[in-house]
């Protein structure tokens, strides 16, 4: 089951980008205080290199599931919230899916919401960091980078990938400058080790341009979508994170003078 | 002068030492003394004080009595005293402690009889809980005392008779009091109640001129009535040991005199929405002149704020299950109107805006008062934060765009019930709940007949023909049926208010308002996101239709996907704006009573359960008995994109077209509205900025994860204070029926996986 889900992300990596001004969206959404600071506009796209096993959206795992749209469309969409988001406070976010695994859709996504006043963020697990340009960058206000293990086998574990593309993509946005708020799913036996949250702390720590991690607790709620899709949730059997737990990790966080939340 | 006159000019001279103004003097006009004394507050609530020993006492006594309330239903009836303002003896919770005094009968949680509006209703109240009605009382209202109940079914035509026995006007005050009418209870503070009797008499010697036709007669009656209350009024406070003859000298006199004329009002009328005006900002003006004076300390003003909203909380009437079906929880709807922006762009919040909220912290959260603030984005920062924090904590705060009153009906504008608004003390409305819209387009199909009994009950006409629906002939259909639908409703309240003002007349409240009075005849509808997903369905998806061996449509299979209403989707939400404009426009065609301006609201309150209890199948999918959405609210579920864009689709329905209110009760978890408790706080101000500033009318905020509601479900006991807002109010969420709390948990919550 693992490995035909890995495979089936692995291929994800060689399916082709639309053509220019197009991308593939789950859907969009409006949220408010989780996917960056205020009211969001924020698109989900289609298709995922990872798998990892607390994923809660696994509707946007494949491109192939997706929604073709243009990126007009989508401007359109947004336009519609562009005087609530400017009285409310807030921005677009692309989410997904990975959103670089289509990044001159997200390019211009970025490009256009950027230039047209509103704030953006980039919602990403860094894993294709390589693939956005410096200019793409330029666009962004804000990095949304999960870093979703500090331990290379642990990380591989949870996601079936590597984890040094996501380091090499947060040094290079911290030698670009760019703002980002780490995200670090706490899973209980899987994510939880003391040094494995130390390493990540340090590391952050170095990086300068972190300006909050948001410890994000498992929970199970995914799990009647996982039914839906005719899925298993892998992590069924887990425990979302207690009280002292939480205070622990917040606690080494803030040993390193990380900003945690 | 009058020897009355002089004594009255004496100790007003005292009573209005050190304010400011001149309008006020002369006549009543209690704005006009606001604006002119009032000292706006931009700072933040760090100078707020916390309950004192003796508040926690208070409110511990009375606390005590809600467990058994609630097991019994009512903790205790006096079944033998119809209810005037003088009928009872003072009543006290802790005559020792209270710094505020007045009960509507001798005890706390004493629920008192009203018969004048319907001895039915009392007499089904009374065997509800185990009581019995006193013969004699019973002997007075049958043999020598028509009520307005007996009055109005006197009058009812035999189609109003089978729409209401149908349940496609509903919930009208028929058999009880209509309520919704605000007195200006600031004026007896202000004025005392001898000069607001010279002015009434004044009113009634200028009707001496006029001749005596229907109308002149009426108004003549009624302003006797007036001084008459008032003259009660006076008595009753004398009877705590009071003298409101004159007007008050102290914050704490101006909050008694304040609560007296209330009191009244709650001792005479059970009506269905018994709020209390605005008033924060007044007694503020007298708070502050007693702490530049000495006389107060922060603490002490704080504990007057709280005994007196003590007092508030423990407004009882006694009710019918059927009407708690429509109208859960108990409420009382003791409105009280805080915050928004004065015309001269002042802003109208004073530190006692703070005081008011503050109770939801000194006292814990409670449903009453229902406290209403009035938000404009243009509000001081530091307030919005305040109010965004507390709705965060205890989800008992309902927001109102000032932005759209203000334009409408001026600075001095207070909230009745839920969402209707009106300048205090000047305008009244004629409560007229609401009409079903879902069922009127079921009727359309229907040629008329009733869905569930088959009955004819609208007109006559052919039925829709054909295995789908084709969307032109539904919607002539449905815009014939609403045209019967308008005319038979505005035909029934015509008949109950006429009836009310003769057997209920509410005395004390019109007492305190200006003469003439402007009056509103405040229609609604239910059901409007089903009607309009109905609609969506039918032009966007393909509507089978499946009828029953008579012919009759009982069920609808929706074939394909539609756009809903809720998803900031013109396709949909346009439906649901040329709903209500279109019933608005047919409602205004037919003649009112007493000439009364024709409003309407988009509001259910919990009656949204009942209405689709009694509801077939309709053709947006919804099964027959599911709830409807709340007010203006989009159908549960349907809305997938998130508070906002739900939001902003009900900002798009036109206020101009429903001016006695739009109601959206919005559910989101904590999670969702941010991370920290400061991303919170400043993204629910965001979201509420921005949906005023989108046109949006009302919001009820609750911030709640579904499963503390769930776990309150099975362990009452520990979620005494559990407040939700439902639609327009709040309530203890224990105390809804099984059915409407399920309705509660099986809302949308916005939040996100």
């Amino acid at each position: 089951m693992r490995d035909r889900l890995l495979d089936e992300a692995a291929a994800e990596l060689r399916v082709p980008e639309p053509a220019a001004g197009a991308g593939v969206i789950e859907s969009w959404d409006l949220s408010v205080g989780v996917d960056g600071p205020g009211t969001r506009f924020v698109v989900f796209t289609c298709g995922c290199p990872l798998r990892c096993l607390y994923c809660h959206n696994p509707e946007t795992w494949r491109m192939r599931d997706g929604r073709r749209v243009t990126v007009d469309q989508v401007m359109t969409e947004v336009d519609r919230y562009r005087r609530f988001i400017s009285v409310a406070g807030g921005g677009v976010t692309v989410s997904g899916g990975e959103p670089l695994l289509q990044p001159r859709f997200t390019g211009e996504l970025l490009r256009r919401c950027h230039g047209g006043g509103l704030h953006t963020a980039l919602d990403t697990s860094g894993f294709l960091g390589d693939r956005a340009s410096d200019a793409l960058l330029a666009d962004t206000d804000l990095v949304l980078l999960d870093i979703k293990s500090w331990d290379p086998q642990g990380y591989r574990r949870l996601t079936g990938a590597r984890l040094e593309p996501t380091l090499r993509f947060a040094r290079r946005l911290a030698d670009l400058g760019r703002p980002v708020w780490v995200r670090f799913v706490l899973v209980p036996g899987h994510t939880d080790a003391e040094e494995n949250v130390d390493g990540l702390a340090r590391f952050v720590a170095t990086l300068g341009n972190v300006e909050r991690v948001d410890v994000l607790p498992f929970h199970r709620m995914a799990a009647g979508k996982y039914a839906r899709l005719g899925l298993t949730f892998p992590l069924a059997g887990v425990k979302p994170p207690d009280r002292a737990l939480l205070a622990r990790v917040h606690a080494q966080f803030a040993a390193h003078g990380v900003h945690s939340v | 002068m009058t020897v009355t006159e002089v004594r009255t000019q004496a100790t007003a001279h005292q009573a209005w030492r050190g304010f400011r103004g001149t309008t006020w003097r002369g006549s009543v006009d209690v704005r006009d003394f606001i604006q002119a004394n009032y000292t706006p507050y931009e700072g933040d609530e760090s100078f707020l004080a916390g309950p004192t020993e003796r508040t926690r006492a208070v409110w511990g006594q009375v606390s005590e009595l809600f467990p058994e309330e609630r097991r019994r239903g009512v903790y205790d009836v006096d079944t033998a005293t119809p209810s005037s303002i003088t009928s009872h003896p003072p009543g006290y919770i802790d005559s020792e402690r209270e710094l505020i005094v007045g009960l509507q009968t001798d005890a706390p949680l004493k629920r008192a009889i009203m018969p004048a509006g319907g001895l039915r209703m009392v007499e089904n109240g009374l065997a509800a809980y185990g009581y019995t009605l006193d013969p004699k009382v019973k002997e007075i209202f049958t043999k020598y005392r028509k009520t307005h109940n007996d009055g109005v079914f006197d009058a009812y035509t035999p189609e109003i008779r089978a729409a209401r026995r149908a349940g496609i006007i509903t919930g009208l005050p028929d058999a009880y009091g209509r309520g919704r009418i605000v007195g200006d209870y600031r004026r007896v503070a202000l004025y005392g109640v001898d000069r607001l009797v010279e002015a009434k008499r004044a009113e009634l010697r200028s009707l001496d001129g006029r001749f005596s036709t229907d109308a002149v007669i009426r108004d003549r009656e009624e302003l006797a009535e007036q001084i008459r209350a008032l003259d009660e009024l006076k008595r009753m406070a004398a009877s705590y040991g009071y003298d409101v003859s004159r007007p008050a000298g102290t914050a704490r006199e101006a909050i008694q005199w304040l609560y007296f004329a209330y009191l009244a009002a709650v001792k005479e009328q059970n009506g269905a929405a018994m709020s209390l005006g605005r008033t924060s900002t007044f007694v503020d003006v007298y708070l502050e002149r007693d702490l530049a004076e000495g006389r107060l300390t922060e603490q002490r003003a704080q504990e007057l704020v709280d005994d007196f909203v003590i007092k508030l909380r423990i407004v009882r009437f006694l009710r019918t299950p059927e009407y708690d079906q429509l109208f859960s929880g108990d409420p009382t709807w003791v409105t009280e109107s805080i915050g928004g922006i004065g015309a001269d762009g002042r802003p109208l919040v004073t530190r006692t805006s703070y005081r008011y909220l503050q109770t939801l912290r000194n006292l814990g959260p409670a449903p009453e008062p229902n406290l209403t603030v009035f938000w404009s984005p243009r509000l001081p920062e530091p307030f919005k934060r305040f109010c965004a924090g507390l709705s965060i904590e205890t989800s008992s705060i309902q927001y109102e765009s000032d932005e759209l009153m203000r334009p409408a009906y001026g600075d001095d504008t207070a909230i009745a019930c839920c969402v209707s608004a009106a300048p205090v003390g000047r305008q009244m409305q004629f409560f007229g709940a609401r009409v079903n819209l879902a069922k009127a387009l079921l009727y359309a199909i229907n040629g008329g007949r009733d869905e569930i009994s088959g009955e004819q009950v609208g007109p006559a006409c052919p039925a829709l023909t054909g295995d789908v629906l084709d969307y032109e002939q539904v919607a002539a259909a449905f815009d014939r049926m609403m045209d019967w639908l308008a005319e038979t409703y505005v035909n029934a309240l015509n008949v109950i208010h006429y009836m009310h003002d003769k057997y209920a007349y509410e005395r004390i409240e019109m007492a305190l308002h200006d003469y003439p009075v402007k009056r509103t005849l405040a229609c609604g509808i239910a059901g409007l996101s089903v009607a309009a997903d109905s609609l969506s369905a039918v032009k966007h998806a393909a509507v089978r239709v499946v009828r029953d061996a008579t012919g009759l449509a009982v069920d609808y299979v929706v074939e394909g996907d539609y756009p809903a209403y809720g998803n900031n989707d013109d396709r949909a939400d346009a439906i649901a704006v040329n709903l209500v404009r279109s019933f608005m426009d047919k409602i205004r065609r037919h003649p009112s009573y007493r000439g009364a301006e024709h409003t309407q609201s988009v509001l259910t309150i919990t009656s949204n359960v009942v209405y689709g209890k009694h509801t077939g199948n309709t053709p947006d999918g919804r099964r027959a008995g599911t709830p409807f959405a709340p007010g203006a609210n989009p159908m549960n579920g349907r809305d997938r994109h998130g508070l906002v864009a739900s939001a902003l689709s009900v900002a798009k329905l036109p206020y101009d077209q429903a001016q006695d209110g739009i109601s959206l009760t919005s559910t989101v978890t904590p999670d969702g509205l941010g991370r920290t408790a400061e991303d919170r706080v400043a993204d629910l101000v965001g979201v509420l900025d921005g949906y005023f500033d989108a046109g949006g009318f009302h919001m009820n905020v609750n911030v709640l994860d579904r499963a503390t509601l769930i776990d309150a479900m099975e362990h009452p006991e520990e979620y005494p204070q559990l407040t939700i807002r439902v639609s327009g109010y709040a309530v203890n969420f224990v105390r809804l029926t099984r059915e409407q709390q399920q309705d509660v948990v099986d809302r949308t919550f916005h939040g996100r996986l």
